[in-house]
């Protein structure tokens, strides 16, 4: 006995999370290829100590109904291996983890409740704890040890030594490396290509929708191009913002997190572009060369700001 | 090293003490000129804040205590006749003093006494299931068991029982504040006189369905037979619509409805145990509740 | 005509399984059981008053209660024979009420009434003597929500009506009660619905059908011609497209404004079922009162589902015997739809005006799951069909800010379910809101009497 609906969708949080895992497997594999298995070595330990640290706190520290294995701390801990060095200690990225699962997600409550992106604060707790470890990114197809400066890093510092960006983007890759990730960085960000189809996937599974990626890509692309218009020897052009760094893994699988992001349509688009507009300022202006982990904590604070005021139209009003 | 260290710990200290000094000034400037007896009397109320009284919260009680002429139609139902008496010594009114109400559950449909027909597989608060259906139960009355009335009580003083599912009332925490009373959908809990020495009589059933219908559904239901009015030498049971209630004004305690109540609907508590007389029928379990 | 391009409403809305495991079975009458209980209430409004009592011989077709009051409805004895008491009855709300149980002795109807099957054309030209007849024959809103029809065949002063609007969406996976009324008594819903467009004036009518029932269109264009005031309109299949606001919207482009004010004829709209067209050509033509209608009784375990003819006071019970029997592993036995519809505690339960269908579902799919915390995907705001944010309704019925509740318009909720259907992480969204609702709606009357 219950009142209606008797019939449900069928749909469940482990079903969507679960669907998140498997599209990211196409930028995990690309991260192996070009990073060799110490990415995937690094994504192992991050999901193995999330999904530990998620089930000690429930089972032992809050005494609560246990849902480690419903997917959400396995995303977690993929998305923090993807926005680290795949060179990053092991120790790191468990503390990594820790901050991540316990500080910004259990302590708020669990799932539905945090208000920030925890992979994000695990990444950004480990670059301000340990910006040389967090900073040291490897070669891309390279032997053990050897280090290089990935795009954004080689723009950051050759714009700040007086170069002109014409010569600068004679030292990155070309478009089609960047697009296809031939390139230096963090475990899962090199390869939009990878990214892209593992969101096709998404859609099609109507697990998310277009709105917030979308939006924050526009919002890079715009706001990169009006400052490459005034200025092209200082500013880079929009491509290179939109190919390079953690853009794509931003739009396509951070800012579209279902707690931390605004519930309707209109709000999503606010809240894209107001990212992609912040994350070029931070990379243009700002004193580190990606901003995207940034954007997308600082916007995470204004949704539910976003949400009050956009309400969907009432039918019939 | 520590000239720089010598500074620095001097300004922040100048500047806690410019921001103090600032704050303290305009704590005196925009002070609320409050009378000082409401601080008073809202000392000794319980604080906590149950809205019993009407007001929104104690504070609001003490306020309305001040503003009065006298203390009529003011009383703190937690803090009872003691803390008004307090109130009324600080104020020069005269002392009100009401007789000390309790929670009393009626309802004794045990899982036992009355059998489950259906599941209810929704939101487990009695709210919802109400608005859902008539109960698990063949009796559309009774109690549902899902505990609006525990999550509500800000004395922690009911809780619903593992093994009847049926609120208990914790008699030494409970302040009679009443907000049970209204989070029951069924109107189950009623506020009655504690009585002395915490005696009360009291039917332990709603039910209005025919006395059949209502035995059928619940053994433990009144079956509106009417013998307990017949039986009362005080007039103080009235049977409307298939049920009796005693008026807990009129009640002098003297239990013979008890006796004859043939389903054992009527309870009584805090009474010493009757002696046993070897000729009297009783016609039925006489369920006589005992400490606690 | 039938217009071609398919419409639909313009926000929300789900695409459950159709189930219409009974599209196929012609409509069946049902033998009547030994006894009927006959609720006192079974409309909208007020009770209707007894005209009979214990021990009274009735007529099938007989009067047995009075509407009582503007916004009421007659009660008309569905078989021949002897009441025996007044008995208090569990109906599908969950709550007993009052029914007259009549134990069967036949099937005599009373005079007057025609019972010859050939299609009766000519239509009464007098408004007032066609409402006269609907009310007389006791008919309400066999849709589901048992509005007495005469009342809405009358406009309300200050109100201008411009169209009438035919729904014959059946929107509700599993419901096939009017889909095959559409195709076995097509020609008497079409005259049913010029005797209403008659009563209201009206020189525009549109069936409104939804694009599964392929065959529903096809045939009732075939009995149209080119000047036909009636016309049809294909629908886009999505839940929920029967719903008054939904199918205004669609058919008129027009928005019905929320309620409690907003009702169709606000936008010069006025909306029947397609049963209830039905049952008023055979009250105005035949002088028939509603004593019987179509039900569906269905369900992926039951053994054959099928489209009853019933009347009105048997036991659900004998429905579910006539489809083959209650399943085993049957876990809820719903009266309505599965997004709509009431779980009945008991298969004792009587058929009422209002039943449209019964549906059957196992122990495992009938059970509910766990609620979890909301994870603030948003799917539940991009599934209302009104605009709302159920998410946010619960989470403020829960802690009871019903002021804020009534700010975010909790009271404009349809009750649709798509909501709740579609909640990943298991809420029982839709049984918070309602609990707002029903508390907004007591805190707004109490304010107004103020």
């Amino acid at each position: 006995m219950a009142l209606s609906p008797h019939e449900y969708s069928g749909q469940s949080i482990s079903k969507l999370m679960y669907a998140v895992v498997i599209s990211l497997l196409p930028a995990m594999a690309v991260g192996i290829y070009v990073f060799g298995w110490a990415a995937l070595s690094v994504t192992v330990t991050a999901v193995v100590s999330c999904v530990i640290f998620e089930y000690v706190l429930q089972a032992f520290v809050l005494k609560r109904r246990i849902t480690a294995l419903d997917g959400s701390a396995v995303i977690t801990g993929i998305l923090l291996a993807f926005n680290v060095p795949s060179n990053l200690p092991f120790g790191l990225i468990v503390i990594g983890s820790f901050v991540a699962i316990v500080v910004a997600k259990m302590s708020f409550g669990g799932l539905g409740n945090n208000i920030f992106n925890p992979a994000l604060v695990g990444r950004v707790f480990l670059l301000t704890s340990f910006p040389v470890q967090m900073t040291t990114w490897p070669k891309p197809f390279a032997v053990d040890g050897v280090t290089a400066a990935t795009p954004l890093g080689i723009m950051k510092e050759g714009v700040a030594a007086g170069s002109p960006v014409s010569d600068l983007m004679q030292q990155v890759p070309s478009y089609l490396d960047l697009f296809l990730g031939k390139t230096g960085g963090c475990i899962g960000e090199v390869s939009a290509a990878a990214l892209l189809i593992g969101f096709a996937f998404l859609l099609w599974r109507k697990v998310v929708t277009w709105h917030t990626p979308v939006a924050m890509l526009v919002g890079v692309g715009m706001f990169s191009g009006i400052l490459w218009m005034i200025d092209p020897s200082r500013f880079a052009n929009p491509v290179f913002h939109l190919l390079s760094g953690g853009v794509m893994l931003g739009a396509l699988y951070m800012a579209t997190d279902y707690v931390t992001s605004p519930m309707t349509p209109r709000g999503m688009m606010i809240f894209g572009g107001a990212i992609g507009i912040l994350s070029v300022l931070i990379r243009s202006f700002g004193a580190y060369p990606e901003g995207v982990s940034f954007a997308i904590l600082i916007m995470n604070a204004f949704v539910p700001l976003i949400d009050k005021f956009c309400k969907p139209r009432r039918f019939g009003e | 090293m520590s000239m720089t260290l010598l500074f620095t710990i001097l300004t922040l200290c100048l500047i806690g003490i410019f921001a103090a000094i600032i704050l303290y000034i305009i704590a005196q400037k925009f002070k609320v000129e409050e009378d000082p007896r409401i601080d008073a009397v809202e000392e000794v109320l319980p604080s906590a804040n149950c809205g019993a009284c009407g007001y929104p919260g104690c504070r609001a009680f003490a306020e309305a205590c001040i503003k009065a002429d006298s203390l009529e139609g003011l009383f703190c139902v937690p803090g009872g006749n003691e803390c008004m008496a307090q109130v009324a010594h600080l104020l020069g009114h005269e002392a009100v003093a009401q007789d000390p109400k309790i929670a009393v559950v009626r309802c004794n449909g045990t899982v036992e006494n009355r059998a489950h027909v259906t599941q209810y597989d929704g939101v487990k608060t009695c709210a919802i299931c109400a608005q859902t259906y008539s109960g698990e139960t063949a009796c559309a009355y009774g109690c549902l068991g899902l505990g609006d009335c525990e999550t509500v009580c800000p004395f922690d003083a009911i809780h619903i029982d593992v093994k009847t599912q049926l609120p208990v009332v914790d008699e030494d925490k409970c302040t009679a504040c009443g907000k049970c009373v209204t989070a029951c959908p069924k109107q189950i809990i009623e506020l009655r006189k504690r009585g002395p020495k915490g005696r009360r009589v009291w039917i332990s059933c709603i039910n209005h369905d025919k006395g059949g219908a209502a035995r059928k559904a619940c053994q433990a239901a009144c079956i509106g037979c009417g013998k307990c009015v017949k039986e009362c030498p005080f007039d103080a049971i009235v049977l409307e619509n298939n049920l009796a209630y005693i008026d807990f004004e009129k009640c002098k305690l003297c239990r013979k409805c008890v006796a004859v109540c043939p389903t054992g609907a009527i309870h009584e508590i805090h009474f010493p145990p009757r002696p046993v007389k070897s000729q009297e029928t009783t016609g039925g379990p006489s369920t006589a509740v005992s400490e606690g | 005509m039938t217009q071609h391009t398919m419409k639909s409403f313009p926000m929300g809305g789900i695409h459950p399984q159709d189930h219409k495991l009974s599209a196929d079975q012609a409509i069946t009458s049902l033998p009547v059981t030994e006894t009927v209980s006959v609720f006192f209430s079974q409309h909208i409004g007020a009770p209707a008053t007894p005209l009979i009592k214990p021990g009274d011989q009735v007529k099938t077709g007989q009067l047995i209660a009075e509407s009582a009051g503007f916004i009421s409805a007659n009660i008309h004895s569905p078989v021949t024979g002897t009441v025996v008491k007044f008995e208090e009855v569990m109906d599908a709300s969950g709550y007993k009420k009052t029914a007259a149980v009549i134990k069967v002795a036949d099937d005599e109807w009373e005079d007057g009434i025609d019972l010859t099957p050939d299609l009766k054309t000519d239509i009464p030209a007098d408004p007032d003597l066609i409402r006269q007849k609907v009310q007389k024959a006791g008919i309400v809103g066999l849709g589901g929500a048992t509005f007495p029809t005469h009342v809405k065949l009358g406009v309300p002063s200050g109100k201008a009506a411009e169209v009438l609007l035919v729904n014959g969406v059946e929107c509700e996976p599993y419901l096939t009660a009017d889909h095959r009324l559409m195709l076995e008594k097509g020609r008497e819903i079409l005259v049913g619905i010029r005797i209403a467009l008659a009563a209201l004036g009206l020189k525009k009518a549109i069936i409104g059908i939804e694009n599964n029932k392929p065959d529903a269109i096809k045939y009732l264009q075939s009995l149209l011609t080119g000047e036909d005031p009636i016309s049809i309109q294909a629908l886009k299949v999505r839940y929920p497209q029967g719903g008054e606001r939904q199918l205004v919207k669609a058919l008129t482009g027009r928005e019905i404004p929320p309620p409690p004010r907003g009702l169709p004829i606000d936008v010069g709209a006025v909306v029947l079922n397609v049963a209830t067209c039905k049952a008023i050509y055979d009250a105005v033509q035949k002088n028939k009162p509603l004593i019987e209608r179509v039900i569906t009784v269905t369900g992926c375990s039951i053994q054959k589902p099928s489209n009853f003819l019933a009347r009105i006071g048997v036991p659900i019970q004998s429905l579910i015997d006539a489809a083959g029997g209650l399943p085993e592993q049957t876990g809820k036995v719903i009266s309505g739809g599965p997004m709509m519809g009431k779980s009945l505690a008991s298969l004792d339960c009587p058929v009422t005006k209002g039943t449209g269908g019964i549906v059957v579902f196992d122990a495992e799919v009938a059970r509910r799951q766990d609620m979890m915390d909301c994870i603030r995907c948003g799917k539940c705001v991009s599934v209302c069909p009104l605009g709302l944010e159920p998410y946010l309704l619960a989470a403020l019925v829960e802690r009871n800010m019903l002021d804020r509740a009534e700010a975010e318009k909790i009271t404009n909720c349809c009750e649709c379910a798509c909501c709740t259907y579609t909640c990943p992480s298991s809420r029982s969204l839709l049984d918070y809101i309602r609990l707002g609702k029903t508390a907004v709606l007591k805190a707004m009357r109490e304010r107004q009497q103020k």
